[in-house]
């Protein structure tokens, strides 16, 4: 069935579809319409789960780790700075391994107060050790918080659904919501090994030492760095997981299959522009103008930012001439992240093409298409090289 | 209650076992052993870090019998919260949830989300036990430390600031069941635990509950201290039940009596060597008020 709605709404839809049991959440814009419309579900007896309306988001993440290590499915929302105060909790439910799945409606960050979209909310949380999606339209925010559950309940790791405040939160676009019976078979219920029983006591999160040491039986524990490396290295693995889900559910529903890179024209393209979330969309119709130009450019959104799809990168890029990294976010002092993990990607390949990094849109800043177009213009070059440092579009300095 | 609660019908079985990692002389390990007797196995426990946190053990080894869900600092109630949650969508609504905080943990970083949890109503059972100050991390002071106590970060002249009174904040709050405890009377704690189960939504209860490093008293001297607060008046024993207070135990046999004076108790331990006779005598006055207006309320 096609619906016209919202991208908060697409998301909680979704939700729904997913049966998540424990929603908690504090309201902060752009997030408010999509915990707005959980509720109503809720409150109607459309949606069977407990919706918890905390004081703060350090609070709402606190409901869903505890929700989660008792055995139910939970799920939350945020933007902006509600994502920033949780930011304790975000390590905690990594380590803890819990998969909690949780919507962050991209806004950028106070101070000063900006209510409006860019990616370094989501950016700059992103060493906390959850994986972090990133949807480029309303199917894509449905379809993602689907796969994220099933992912996070694959490999014991939390999934944040990244998607742009307003731009698609607050937009209304076509879409098909799926059936409720195809989405259990792709989804079957919440069955952790682990879970707070007194009928099977077990004392979770607790002081763990530097080194490894024997339990009761004698048998060895691991130490804090054995359970950091596993980790680690269960979302490296994750990877396999991502690529196997978006499969099957692509065998299922019959759309997706690009896991980590969506490319638009990359490949007869010599040039890339690289970004990620509905800017790699917007990009679509620069490329179509540039190639009437005679410019051999694509664009690719990526889907998967942490774990890094390194392998992908490389792999889709390495043979091209140039890549042009767009980003709504920036770490500060040095460079866009996105264009960092880009080039050290690309650094174990000899012929590998060069990278440029734009940023722009930060604060909601417009990004107009003129703008792309003449920033691939420039870029896309024989003779452009690699570029330590980000160039900015739209600053009026 | 039908028969009055001794030590020997407390029940024999233990969640809290010998050799775990609390201090000797820890108020802590009687009250979590006897309070734990009273909540019975089918009971969750929420922990944020505190000296509990180390009693219950190191991975992967655990000192307690009851499945625990240790927390961040701030979240304590609002993780009961989501167990309670869970229990509900589950169907699992008999199991207790506890938690226990210490007092920095209730009444300073995780107030917030303890008054949110009362708010909302939230049908769980909150533990602080108030060493009065920040314990674990070695005695800096708290919002419940008392006026003019020394701790690590109120060095030479003590506390500036009074004791924060967080059973009348939960007062506040409209609770069904609010009570006080002190180690030092642990079967009064297993009845009014008993007694909290037996209402629903939040409860609060809030133990005095004495540190031998953190105070500076000898080890063995532990229980008589506790009982030193209360028989000098300066922490009193009381239920608050369905917005009716009341004194209880050793606080209401106290009723029409002489008190020790308080000066008996501070005595007693090295944490009060900032106090001048003049601080002595004011604190004696707002004591002796104090139980001039229980006297003629007639609270008992």
């Amino acid at each position: 069935m096609h619906i016209i709605e919202s991208g908060n709404v697409a998301a909680a839809l979704g939700v729904k579809l997913a049966e998540a049991s424990v929603i908690a959440a504090y309201p902060i814009t752009p997030q408010t319409p999509l915990t707005e419309k959980l509720s109503e579900l809720v409150d109607a007896g459309e949606m069977n789960a407990q919706y918890i309306p905390v004081e703060s988001e350090h609070s709402a993440l606190a409901v869903c780790i505890a929700a989660s290590s008792a055995g139910s499915r939970a799920f939350t929302a945020t933007s902006a700075n509600g994502l920033l105060y949780m930011n304790e909790q975000l390590h905690w439910a990594a380590g803890a391994r819990l998969p909690i799945v949780m919507c962050v409606v991209n806004r950028g960050i106070g101070a000063p107060w900006t209510v409006w979209n860019d990616h370094q909310d989501s950016i700059s949380q992103r060493d906390t050790g959850w994986i972090q999606l990133y949807a480029c339209d309303h199917q894509q925010i449905l379809d993602t918080v689907l796969k994220a559950f099933r992912l996070a309940e694959t490999v014991s790791v939390p999934v944040m659904v990244c998607y742009d405040g307003y731009i698609l939160s607050h937009t209304y676009m076509p879409f098909e919501l799926p059936d409720a019976e195809m989405v259990r078979r792709f989804l079957p219920p919440f069955a952790p090994e682990y879970f707070l029983d007194p009928k099977c006591p077990k004392n979770l999160n607790t002081v763990t030492l530097p080194d490894i040491r024997p339990d009761v039986r004698g048998n060895t524990a691991p130490g804090y760095m054995e359970i950091r490396h596993n980790l680690h290295m269960d979302m490296r693995k994750s990877m396999d997981v991502i690529s196997d889900i978006e499969i099957e559910f692509k065998e299922i529903f019959g759309r997706g299959g690009y896991p980590f890179i969506e490319p638009y024209r990359v490949n007869d393209a010599d040039y890339v522009a690289v970004c990620m979330g509905s800017l790699s969309y917007h990009l679509r119709d620069v490329i179509d103008m540039l190639r009437k130009e005679g410019i051999a450019v694509g664009a690719a959104g990526l889907r998967v930012y942490r774990p890094f799809p390194d392998k992908a990168v490389a792999d889709a890029f390495s043979h091209k001439k140039g890549l042009i990294v767009f980003e709504k976010a920036l770490s500060y002092g040095n460079q866009g992240a996105l264009f960092a993990d880009i080039k050290a990607a690309l650094y174990a390949k000899t012929d590998r093409p060069f990278v440029r990094n734009y940023i722009l849109g930060l604060g909601g800043r417009e990004i107009k298409t003129t703008e792309l177009a003449d920033a691939l213009r420039n870029s896309c070059k024989p003779s452009s090289a690699t570029t330590d440092r980000p160039e900015w579009i739209g600053l009026k300095m | 209650m039908t028969a009055k609660t001794t030590i020997l019908n407390l029940t024999e079985e233990e969640f809290v076992h010998p050799g775990n990692r609390a201090c000797s002389g820890c108020g802590l390990s009687i009250i979590y052993r006897t309070a734990l007797k009273a909540l019975g196995r089918d009971t969750i426990l929420v922990v944020p870090p505190s000296c509990l946190t180390v009693l219950q053990g190191l991975y992967p080894i655990a000192a307690t019998q009851l499945p625990c869900l240790n927390v961040t600092f701030a979240s304590t109630a609002a993780a009961a919260t989501g167990i309670l949650g869970a229990l509900r969508a589950q169907g699992r609504e008999k199991t207790t949830v506890a938690a226990w905080a210490g007092d920095g943990g209730t009444s300073d970083i995780g107030i917030q989300a303890l008054s949110g949890a009362c708010e909302r109503g939230e049908n769980f059972i909150f533990f602080c036990y108030d060493n009065e100050a920040y314990m674990n991390t070695g005695v800096q002071r708290s919002g419940t430390t008392p006026q003019h106590v020394l701790t690590t970060t109120t060095p030479i002249t003590g506390k500036a600031q009074r004791k924060k009174d967080v059973p009348a904040i939960m007062a506040a709050h409209g609770l069904d069941y609010i009570a006080t405890a002190s180690a030092s009377y642990p079967i009064d704690l297993y009845d009014k635990t008993i007694k909290a189960k037996t209402f629903t939504g939040p409860r609060y209860l809030h133990i005095h509950t004495p540190c031998p490093a953190g105070w500076g008293f000898p080890t063995q001297l532990g229980v008589k201290i506790g009982r030193l607060a209360v028989e000098t008046g300066l922490f009193d024993l009381y239920e608050i039940e369905n917005g009716r207070f009341r004194l209880t135990g050793q606080s209401a046999k106290m009723l029409g009596k002489k008190r020790l004076p308080v000066g008996d108790y501070f005595k007693t331990q090295s944490r009060f060597k900032a106090l001048t006779d003049a601080h002595i005598e004011e604190i004696q006055q707002e004591v002796d008020g104090k139980w001039e207006k229980y006297e003629k309320n007639g609270i008992s």
